[in-house]
């Protein structure tokens, strides 16, 4: 099995460079893991970095771009990969080295979207109640991972990572607006209007391609479009 | 390749903090959202961001006799955990853990976590293994749901909460060493960024350890590879015991052969194992609950099934857990995370098929000993319990003891937030009787950690750093040797000769070479201070297995196979330095409730 993984190291390279790892195929069986197949080129060159934590598709370390596109490396199959696998850090984001990346960017969209329940003040005597179909509108927006596959994807994240909030942040933004126990609802919608922060989504789905929990951001920035153009003035 | 000096200058920088929180998964955020909440200058350090922590893989649930389904109190839940505990739990701790849960879930809740919900609006509770009504009567749904992905749910609330009150958060950011100062007492921490290999001191009268498990010392389980018991390896390189090292959970149902979880809710749901033959053969090991008995019954049972032949495969070697019968879409809204791995790892849609499952290593009992209030205990010279100064431990890392020798499914998540909230609170209230302080670090503490650090800068240069031994072969081999060694079911001759494997991994570990040498991202260099952690874990979890000459609760013990109260009605602290054994009685002394007296334990 051949694979090619961009090195890079600030210490020692000017510039990012290809290069080719050859693995036994004896060692590779139907159902091993992309993740498995980068611990075991470790082994043989330490010096290959890149991050992974939880090996089950929880965790969100281990993004990254794979024969063109974004995936998390611990649930993907080999045998689901044209060979040669070309594989590259995510891509839009500076490279601290291999295929380890910079996530600041991506991280201070989502804080800036408030990702957090703002709710009445109750005693810890009472639940907020919420009916069992209020709480399956969060199904499918409560689930991301931050892997940032998504917004990594995003031609639109990829020109401004500093002003559009990018999917992930989005998606995160979605959820607090409808959750039903939130209750800054219209202060988020005015905060979010505007026409880098969501407006810039072109609705071209890469992120909804990339999502490896199989959510569709996409389809969440639509709702919050939607719902500001009913509820703004 | 010339070594790098990262002390040239002999001095690192320093940054005093009211408090630091080492570990920022479910027990270090919510400790530092209390904090900060507060008012406290409190620096959170994680060697990865905070929602990639271990808390996240939690599936099933969280504890809290809330009496949303069946009804409930939380003396049933405290019964509950004391027998699971196969009576080595404090009953002090488990009392005030149980008292608290309600109070603690209802918080979650208004941060933001997304229970599930029943028709009324009320948090959604299932059914779990261990949790009766009345006091062993009747089965109990305490288990509060966020479908399976309860870690996930309340990590991330935890995580965005932390936001709201901008928190400081050093992430990826590597805690190498505890500092003390000319007392004794815990003042400082040396930390090292991971993306730029610079270290730094930060100091605080107040340092909390929340490092989570160190699952990884055993080869086939369900952590994550960050669970490397970083906090127990700095105690006990600190000189500190580790307390009740010989309780390993091994989760009934990993992924067979991968180790992936399948959470308890499974069963809870309604899922039932089944043999080679097709037989629902938890019906002979726990007539009454069956398949909801306690995690170590249940992974022994598996294990004696698969041991007489009547395992599945073509290697008869695991047992499937069979959720066909149920509902596809209960499945679906209920168990939708445990579908996703099981169809990813295995190919298998659980609606259609069973999956095939084995016991895994999961969850470390013991840990670093501490009180109620997290405060981390040693024994002085006459044998007493004593207060470490300036040092806490919360979470999987600490043994306060609520889990004793069993933890039972749904516990675990409600002991991070219970602990990290409380020991926060203590130490909240003793800023505002003392304010923190510029403290000197002792010289000599600095120096060992400066040292160590060094270590591993001159490896590249070592005689032996050209052979062709490296930190991951060590890794692996330390991983079979605890395997094969202490497993699920245990002997003397097996521990003996496992314990005597170890002084050749501490020797190779002393004269392994790494080969990369970059100051950026060296994982190789992390993965060598890691191991350095599971080393300790690996002695202290045989020798206390060795010496604990009776089958309790996850230690089971082919030699001795009953429990012993008359003689092991304690805990065990191994001291790593002298590698040494000492005890320590259990609490049975509640504050407000009787106490329970050991009795059988059958399910």
């Amino acid at each position: 099995m051949k694979i090619i993984i961009q090195r890079y190291n600030p210490e020692t390279d000017r510039v990012p460079y290809d290069e080719l790892f050859e693995i036994d195929d004896a060692q590779i069986q139907h159902d091993t893991m992309l993740l498995e197949v980068l611990l075991m080129l470790r082994e043989n060159d330490s010096t290959l970095a890149f991050r992974s934590s939880c090996q089950e598709g929880v965790c969100g370390s281990d993004g990254m771009n794979v024969n063109g596109k974004n995936h998390l490396s611990c649930i993907t199959p080999v045998s689901s990969l044209t060979q040669p696998i070309t594989i590259r850090p995510l891509p839009g984001l500076p490279i601290i080295r291999d295929l380890i990346i910079d996530l600041n960017l991506f991280y201070q969209q989502y804080q800036s979207v408030k990702p957090y329940l703002q709710s009445e003040p109750l005693d810890s005597e009472h639940e907020h109640l919420q009916t069992p179909e209020q709480r399956a509108q969060l199904d499918g927006s409560y689930e991301c991972i931050l892997c940032a596959c998504c917004s990594t994807s995003c031609p639109s994240f990829w020109w401004n990572p500093d002003q559009f909030a990018g999917p992930a942040a989005l998606l995160a933004a979605q959820r607090f607006v409808i959750d039903s126990r939130d209750i800054k609802h219209i202060d988020r919608l005015q905060e979010l209007d505007s026409p880098t922060k969501t407006f810039r989504c072109r609705h071209i789905q890469n992120c909804t391609d990339a999502c490896p929990k199989g959510l569709n951001p996409s389809r969440a920035i639509q709702e919050l479009k939607s719902i500001m153009v009913k509820e703004l003035p | 390749m010339t070594t790098t000096d990262p002390f040239s200058s002999n001095a690192l920088q320093s940054t005093s903090f009211d408090a630091i929180v080492i570990g920022a998964g479910g027990a270090g955020l919510r400790a530092g959202l209390l904090l900060a909440e507060a008012g406290h200058k409190v620096a959170i350090v994680s060697k990865v961001f905070p929602t990639r922590s271990h808390t996240v893989a939690a599936q099933g649930g969280i504890n809290a006799a809330l009496g949303n389904v069946t009804p409930d109190n939380w003396q049933w839940h405290m019964y509950d955990t004391i027998k699971g505990s196969d009576y080595l739990g404090d009953q002090d701790a488990i009392e005030f853990m149980c008292e608290q849960a309600s109070h603690i879930v209802r918080e979650l809740e208004h941060f933001g976590v997304p229970f599930s919900r029943l028709e009324n609006g009320k948090i959604y509770q299932r059914a779990f293994g261990g949790q009766s009504q009345n006091f062993g009567e009747k089965q109990a749904h305490r288990t509060c749901a966020a479908a399976d992905r309860t870690g996930h749910a309340i990590l991330h609330s935890l995580y965005q909460q932390n936001i709201r009150l901008g928190t400081t958060i050093f992430d990826e950011h590597y805690a190498i060493d505890l500092l003390h100062n000319d007392g004794g007492a815990i003042n400082g921490v040396v930390t090292m960024n991971m993306q730029n290999s610079e270290y730094q001191i930060l100091q605080s009268p107040h340092i909390m350890l929340a490092t989570g498990g160190a699952g990884q010392v055993f080869r086939t389980n369900t952590n994550a590879s960050i669970n490397t018991g970083d906090g127990l390896g700095m105690v006990a390189r600190a000189g500190y015991p580790l307390q009740d090292m010989e309780f390993w959970q091994f989760h009934p149902t990993g992924v067979a052969g991968k180790g992936m979880l399948i959470s308890e809710a499974a069963r809870g749901e309604g899922g039932v194992l089944r043999n080679a033959e097709g037989d629902a053969f938890m019906k002979k090991y726990a007539p009454n609950v069956k398949d909801l008995a306690s995690r170590d019954v249940v992974s022994r049972a598996i294990a004696i099934e698969v041991n007489e032949g009547r395992g599945c495969g073509p290697n008869k070697d695991h047992v499937l857990l069979d959720l066909t019968h149920l509902d596809g879409d209960i499945i679906k809204k209920r168990l939708p995370g445990i579908r996703d791995i099981s169809m990813t790892f295995v190919d298998i849609d659980p609606v259609e098929e069973p999956i095939p499952v084995f016991p895994t290593c999961h969850y470390m009992m013991g840990g670093i000993p501490t009180n109620i209030n997290g405060e981390v205990l040693t024994q002085n010279a006459e044998g007493q319990s004593e207060v470490v100064q300036g040092l806490y431990a919360v979470g999987e890392c600490a043994c306060v003891s609520v889990h004793g020798a069993n933890r039972l499914g749904g516990n675990s998540l409600l002991d991070i937030v219970v602990f990290g909230r409380q020991a926060a609170k203590v130490i909240s209230e003793k800023l505002s009787d003392n304010p923190a302080q510029d403290l000197p670090q002792n010289q000599d503490s600095l120096h060992k950690v400066y040292t160590r650090i060094k270590n591993w800068y001159n490896a590249s240069n070592r005689k032996h750093g050209s052979t062709d031994d490296d930190i991951y072969k060590i890794k692996h081999d330390l991983q079979r040797i605890m395997e094969q060694g202490c497993g699920v079911f245990r002997e003397r001759e097996s521990m003996q000769k496992a314990l005597g494997a170890l002084p050749a991994i501490e020797e190779r570990l002393e004269r392994v070479g790494l080969k990369d040498t970059s100051n950026i991202f060296n994982i190789e260099r992390l993965a060598a201070f890691e191991l350095e952690n599971l080393v300790p874990i690996a002695y202290a979890t045989i020798a206390s297995a060795l010496a604990r000459e009776e089958s309790r609760g996850a230690h089971s013990r082919i030699d001795f196979e009953e429990r012993d109260d008359d003689n092991w009605l304690k805990h065990s602290l191994y001291f790593y330095q002298n590698r040494q054994l000492d005890f320590k009685a259990v609490n049975l002394q509640p504050k407000s409730h009787e106490p329970f007296e050991p009795k059988k334990r059958v399910y």
